[in-house]
């Protein structure tokens, strides 16, 4: 497995452990169909939340949420919908977006966007 | 994570200028930049402009999603002097510089590396700001000796943004940087062309001193060679001096062409020649984003020169009619229109005919070609031309001053005169619109100053024999009050009649 990869698990794992403590429960990971990933998709309340995960060593290349385009976000909100039409599941939905700041040394950063679209 | 930040510019329609406010809302969310408020595409680039700038400042632009509105939003923006507006804005919206006080207005574009850099304009943007409220104005280095013309306003350089920012109240230590240099500009001395350097064409000379004494416009006619540019050249030093208004409306001008104002005010008026090949958008102005100010423009508060006039295409000169009516050009486009000053006074050179040697005896035109060369020069046009002129070529001995003969009037003198013949009909026309006898309109003159009939007597029988209009005896009499006033005269004679009737006549037209 790649380095870029590995990173990237590490970085949903995080994520997975940030969103259960702000009380969301985890109902699927990295779900994939035909036409992309999900990273991870989890319930607050009522409401499924679709959450795109992105992971950085460091702002070198800038912010993680920088790389959250317009367009993957028209993609998660495609697949959003794919996954709520495979499970067969209802509901009011929201997209999140967790980004990760990664050093190698020192303590991780979370941020954590709600509703960015 | 939530900001907001404002800082004041200003946008520009023609000379005259609107207090632009720029805001700037940073919120939570992916990041994006907005720029709302009718921005121009260079308004657009901004965007990239200033985050880099405030990078290579190491300085923190907000990282969510921030939306800066450019108000009035309904006015379109154009330029690059925006830049440090919108960077501040942006700051304070982030907290790294303290809220505006609403008395300073910010003005300059960016580089990527932070520096500022001056921009076309500086002197009318400085001029709008303070018009708009501003106390202190914020200009990149290099412009401050401009922007310093306006009065009434703190006016404070930066080299950088950090500078600014730094200027503003950021609490920050800005590294020095050297500062982006402007135009150079062009060295406008006192012109150095006397009047003494004219041999002969007394006739012209006289014509000349008129012209300036009572803002006459008026017509050359000669041969080439004959020295019809020489004396045009003149004609700025015999005039008197711009006042400060004046001064400043002609280095607005220049600054919005992108020369750079001298860094005190240049009180010799304008002398603009453009070529016979100029379009309409040359003479008048014109562009669709930002409306450039033309020659007729340039040449306000002093001498618009067409050497070769009827070369010039009709549709061009008659797109003169409009500034010669108000003084003032305006230039409409879809979104915005303009409004120029264009008070000049025009001057216009011609040949007696297409090859020019017409009364020599050795012209080859042919009488229709002839007729047409004059014929361009429209009807309308001609008949705001007071004055004109024959330039005869000097032969040795004429007038019997030849080359080393008796002493010749010079620019001192005929400066002199003309300066009081101005203050004659200063005095004349105190309390009306009009500063001097050339703007005076001829049923007002009929109305307020009539002359005695024996005075008029041969305008009358000049009218009479056909040889000059209705229009051209009020034309006569304007310029016979002016040569009244160059005579020290209270009012005009029947000499100085017949001099303004002479000063009309022999050209074909």
């Amino acid at each position: 497995m790649r380095a870029k990869d590995q990173l990237g698990l590490d970085g949903e794992a995080a994520a997975t452990v940030h969103l259960e403590r702000a009380g969301m429960r985890i109902v699927d990971r990295r779900w994939r169909c035909a036409h992309g990933e999900l990273d991870i998709v989890a319930v607050d309340g009522q409401t499924f939340v679709f959450v795109e995960v992105k992971t950085r060593r460091g702002l070198a290349y800038g912010h993680p949420f920088e790389a959250i385009t317009p367009a993957k976000v028209r993609r998660l909100r495609m697949l959003a919908w794919l996954w709520l039409e495979a499970t067969g599941q209802r509901g009011p939905v929201r997209m999140d977006a967790v980004g990760i700041i990664a050093p190698r040394e020192g303590t991780w950063r979370v941020e954590h966007l709600r509703g960015i679209s | 994570m939530s900001g907001f930040g404002r800082a004041d510019c200003v946008v520009l329609r023609g000379m005259q200028g609107v207090g632009v406010q720029i805001e700037v809302h940073a919120s939570a969310g992916l990041p994006v930049v907005h720029i709302v408020g009718l921005p121009g595409p260079a308004v657009q680039q901004a965007r990239h402009r200033t985050w880099s700038a405030i990078a290579r400042m190491g300085l923190a632009a907000p990282s969510g999603r921030v939306v800066i509105n450019l108000t009035p939003a309904s006015l379109p923006k154009a330029g690059t002097h925006f830049d440090l507006a919108m960077a501040i804005a942006v700051l304070r919206a982030g907290g790294a510089v303290p809220p505006d006080d609403g008395e300073t207005a910010l003005l300059g574009e960016l580089g990527l590396d932070g520096r500022l850099r001056p921009v076309a304009g500086t002197l009318p943007l400085a001029r709008a700001a303070a018009e708009a409220g501003a106390r202190r104005l914020v200009v990149p280095t290099a412009s401050v000796d401009e922007a310093s013309l306006v009065e009434g306003l703190r006016v404070l350089g930066a080299a950088s943004l950090a500078h600014a920012a730094a200027l503003l109240g950021a609490d920050l230590d800005p590294e020095p940087v050297e500062p982006v240099p402007g135009p150079l500009a062009p060295e406008r001395a006192r012109s150095g062309l006397d009047l003494a350097d004219v041999v002969g064409n007394r006739e012209a000379v006289d014509a000349l001193e008129i012209a300036a004494a009572g803002a006459h416009h008026l017509l050359m006619v000669g041969p080439p060679g004959a020295g019809k540019t020489m004396l045009a050249m003149r004609l700025p030093g015999i005039l008197p001096p711009l006042t400060q208004q004046q001064a400043l409306d002609v280095a607005s001008v220049r600054s919005l062409s992108g020369q750079a104002a001298p860094s005190s005010l240049d009180l010799l008026p304008p002398f603009e020649h453009p070529h016979h090949s100029a379009t309409a958008v040359a003479l008048v102005g014109g562009g669709s984003g930002t409306i450039r100010p033309g020659a007729a423009a340039r040449a306000t508060h002093g001498i618009l020169f067409l050497d070769e006039a009827p070369e010039f295409p009709r549709a061009v000169l008659d797109m003169l009619r409009q500034p010669l009516e108000s003084g003032t050009i305006t230039l409409d486009r879809a979104a915005v229109s303009a409004t120029y000053p264009a008070q000049f006074q025009l001057l216009l050179a011609a040949n007696p005919c297409p090859c020019g040697l017409l009364g020599t005896g050795d012209c080859t035109c042919a009488p229709m070609a002839r007729r047409r060369y004059f014929g361009r020069l429209s009807g309308p046009l001609l008949d705001r031309i007071d004055l004109r002129v024959r330039v005869e070529r000097v032969t040795l001995g004429a007038d019997g001053a030849g080359l080393g003969g008796a002493p010749r009037r010079t620019t001192a003198d005929a400066s002199a005169r003309v300066a009081e013949a101005r203050a004659r009909a200063a005095r004349r026309l105190h309390g009306t619109d009009w500063s001097a006898m050339g703007q005076v309109p001829g049923p007002w003159l009929r109305r307020h100053l009539p002359l005695a009939p024996a005075v008029l007597a041969p305008l009358e029988q000049a009218l009479e024999r056909g040889v000059i209009t209705m229009r051209g005896l009020d034309r006569s009499v304007r310029v016979a009050w002016t040569i009244a006033d160059l005579d020290g005269a209270d009012a005009p004679s029947s000499t100085h009649v017949g001099g303004a009737l002479a000063l009309r006549k022999g050209i074909p037209a």
